[in-house]
């Protein structure tokens, strides 16, 4: 069945299919929606869920730990800063080895205060042991969303995931998508049974416990073994997925890269115009490819080696700026072809920062520069659509 | 009438809690009077790092900690949890006085106001005694800390009074908010049953004490609280449903002792004593509150 829904909709809807038993959240723009979707569907009986409408975002995912541990599956989403404020707790999540899912509506960071699409939010977060997906759009949303609870919950996995869909250009934009009954839903994943310690009072446990430095660092390496073997899971899942709805995901989506040169690599809604470009770019005959990346963490290096080893020059454009060196995927990526001989050249571009747009202008800005690249040195790390000049003027350095 | 669990031991023996520290008495009788079906959320602190170092614990009941600050908001899950789950279960938050008036406020006020049936249980020892001793909102004025020292230029030590915290609670309209001793027993735990026994959120303020903080011998722990009761300093009534005008106060010694009998037996007041004036104040603090309310007093 086909939906007109937008994309904080998607996020409810799979928190509704998945049959998410407690929802606790905090309005922030622009992932608002979800908390006001889930409280209309238990509102009119259509979900039956507690809602805990907190006073933070910080309680959002301490109250979703609390419910987690209880043993109930649980989802909230946020935003921007609300993510930001939930820093702390989301490494207690993951620690705890919780599968919390949470939708995020992918927002720049202030200051100057700011509501529109960039992954800083996300990427900010990429070390607190979270599985990342991105969504290219409101069908990915609703999809990656159910396919986030059956990963996490993996008993291989145990980890807290999040699903990223850009602000306004996803999260309030209606987009046909084909909603899934509930009975494949529930085939798919299955009666939540927690598979972890638990709450219990007829089995007492202490949970969050104080580690010393003779027992830390092994349940840190708990959780990369489990990020590593995460790898496998979200590759069987994608394909149960696929199956059984028909619809194909994979964590690195290459497209006209057998023969390209210049390859670009992207993440989030940006992917569609990117999509657009290459073809137009191949009708001219330019060698040119895309890749983009749906998981983020764990990082698909194996995955971009293969894809990527035949580009002559990869150019990463990015929504995240990591200050004093590059961008988060420009800086993953070089450490993945670090220590193989035969690597491309790998240029950053920082582009649609705090909402600013990427059209054909900026992929035809990074394209020259990609092309230059080829057979001179250019910048590693290029911004793209900006006025330096008057950033060099406010700075003295005219 | 359920089940009598004072004979069994939810908190066991063999924690790193300090000798003469008041926190265990208190987490251990809340405990016996709410039985094994409890689930205990804990905020960072002594609490939590001595009673549960990996892989040991003391907790014979399900326990949870997450961080400092958010307590309330975890139990705020787990309650929540029990509701979609259709189960039933005391949960109890413990949280010292920085976990709970201060970094932790928010986060209680927030459980309080959408009224989840919890009861929160603050072990107020008036100081960050985990980090070291330093000031928190329970501070009391004049007392040293860490971090409100005493020297020639501030002779005094804390310059601000104490933050009314039950009173706030109480003002949410909270079905029941207390203020209890350990050293007054037998209030202390009808004040504990009460609370188990109403729904909603529910928060009891504890006077615990610190022999490192307070800078007392580990032996005269009640001896002191004792007179916190006896001097008025900490005076122990209950709220219900918000009605502040119709508090009760459930404790009134037959003679109020001096407040420098409370002062002088506490490292953390030496410095006061040195100046009748500070012990003046303080008595006349007392006083003010006891005029003010003292007719709540219910026999």
């Amino acid at each position: 069945m086909k939906a007109m829904i937008r994309g904080n909709e998607s996020i409810a809807y799979a928190f509704k299919l998945a049959r998410v038993q407690v929802v606790p959240a905090y309005p922030i723009t622009p992932s608002t929606l979800v908390p006001e979707k889930i409280s209309e569907f238990i509102a009119k009986g259509e979900m039956k869920a507690e809602f805990v409408p907190v006073e933070s975002e910080h309680s959002a995912i301490s109250a979703a730990i609390g419910a987690s541990a209880k043993g109930v599956r649980v989802g909230t989403a946020t935003a921007s800063q609300g993510l930001a404020l939930m820093h702390e707790v989301l490494f207690i999540a993951s620690g705890m080895r919780l599968p919390i899912v949470m939708g995020i509506g992918n927002r720049a960071l202030s200051a100057p205060i700011n509501i529109w699409c960039d992954h800083q939010d996300m990427m900010s977060q990429r070390d607190a042991g979270w599985l990342q997906f991105y969504g290219e759009n409101n069908q990915e949303g609703l999809d990656l969303g159910i396919m986030a609870f059956k990963i996490a919950e993996d008993n291989r996995v145990m980890l807290p995931a999040m699903v990223g869909l850009d602000a306004f250009v996803l999260t309030h934009t209606v987009e046909p998508v084909e909603m899934p009954e509930q009975s494949e839903v529930d085939e798919f994943l299955g009666e939540f049974k927690p598979n972890y310690v638990t709450l219990d009072t007829n089995k007492p446990a202490t949970l969050g416990s104080f580690g010393f430095p003779e027992h830390y660092m092994e349940f840190k390496f708990g959780q990369w073994v489990a990020m590593e073997r995460a790898k496998k899971v979200i590759d069987e899942v994608f394909e149960e997925f696929e199956k059984k709805f028909g619809r194909k995901y994979r964590k690195v989506n290459p497209e006209f890269v057998e023969d390209a040169d210049i390859v670009i690599v992207t993440m989030g809604s940006m992917s569609g115009t990117a999509r657009e470009f290459v073809k137009r770019m191949r009708e001219k005959g330019k060698k040119v490819g895309l890749v983009k990346i749906t998981t983020f963490r764990p990082f698909p290096k194996e995955e971009l080696r293969e894809v990527l080893k035949g580009a002559k020059v990869v150019a990463v454009m990015e929504r995240n700026i990591s200050f004093g060196f590059g961008g988060a995927v420009y800086a993953e990526l070089g450490a993945a072809f670090a220590n193989l001989s035969n690597r491309p050249k790998i240029l950053d571009f920082i582009v649609g920062l705090g909402g600013r747009d990427i059209t054909f202008k900026t992929f035809e800005s990074v394209l020259e520069l990609a092309e230059k690249a080829m057979n001179e040195d250019v910048d590693e790390v290029n911004w793209i659509d900006v006025n330096k000049e008057a950033v060099y003027r406010a700075e003295g350095l005219q | 009438m359920s089940a009598n669990y004072e004979n069994e031991e939810f908190f066991a023996p063999g924690h790193g809690m300090c000798a003469g520290c008041a926190a265990p008495i208190i987490v251990k009788w809340v405990l016996k009077l709410a039985g094994p079906n409890t689930i205990v959320a804990n905020a960072t602190g002594c609490l939590e790092v001595a009673t549960t170092a990996y892989p040991r614990t003391s907790w014979r009941v399900p326990w949870l900690h997450v961080a400092f600050e958010n307590a309330a908001a975890a139990a705020s899950g787990v309650e929540a949890a029990l509701r979609a789950k259709g189960e039933k279960a005391n949960v109890i938050v413990f949280g010292g006085d920085g976990g709970t008036v201060d970094i932790g406020f928010q986060a209680l006020s927030g459980m309080v106001e959408r009224g989840h049936n919890i009861l929160y249980v603050l072990y107020d020892n008036e100081a960050y005694m985990n980090t070291g001793i330093q000031r928190s909102g329970a501070t009391p004025w004049g007392a040293w800390t860490t971090t409100s020292k005493v020297g020639s230029a501030n002779p005094i030590g804390k310059l601000r009074p104490k933050k009314p915290v039950a009173m706030i609670i109480a003002a949410h309209n909270a079905p029941y908010v207390a203020t209890a001793n350990p050293a007054i027993f037998q209030d202390f735990k009808k004040k504990v049953q009460k609370a188990l026994s109403v729904e909603g959120p529910r928060f009891l303020h504890v006077l615990s004490s610190c022999t490192t903080g307070w800078r007392h011998d580990p032996s005269k722990t009640i001896e002191i609280l004792r007179l916190a009761a006896d001097t008025g300093l900490f005076p122990l009534y209950e709220i219900e449903n918000g009605d502040i005008e119709n508090m009760r106060i459930t404790y009134k010694p037959k003679k109020f002792k001096p407040v420098e009998e409370y002062l002088k037996m506490q490292g953390r007041f030496r410095h006061l004593l040195k100046n009748p004036e500070y012990v003046k104040k303080l008595q006349e603090d007392v006083n003010a509150w006891w005029d003010k309310y003292g007719h709540h007093y219910i026999k």
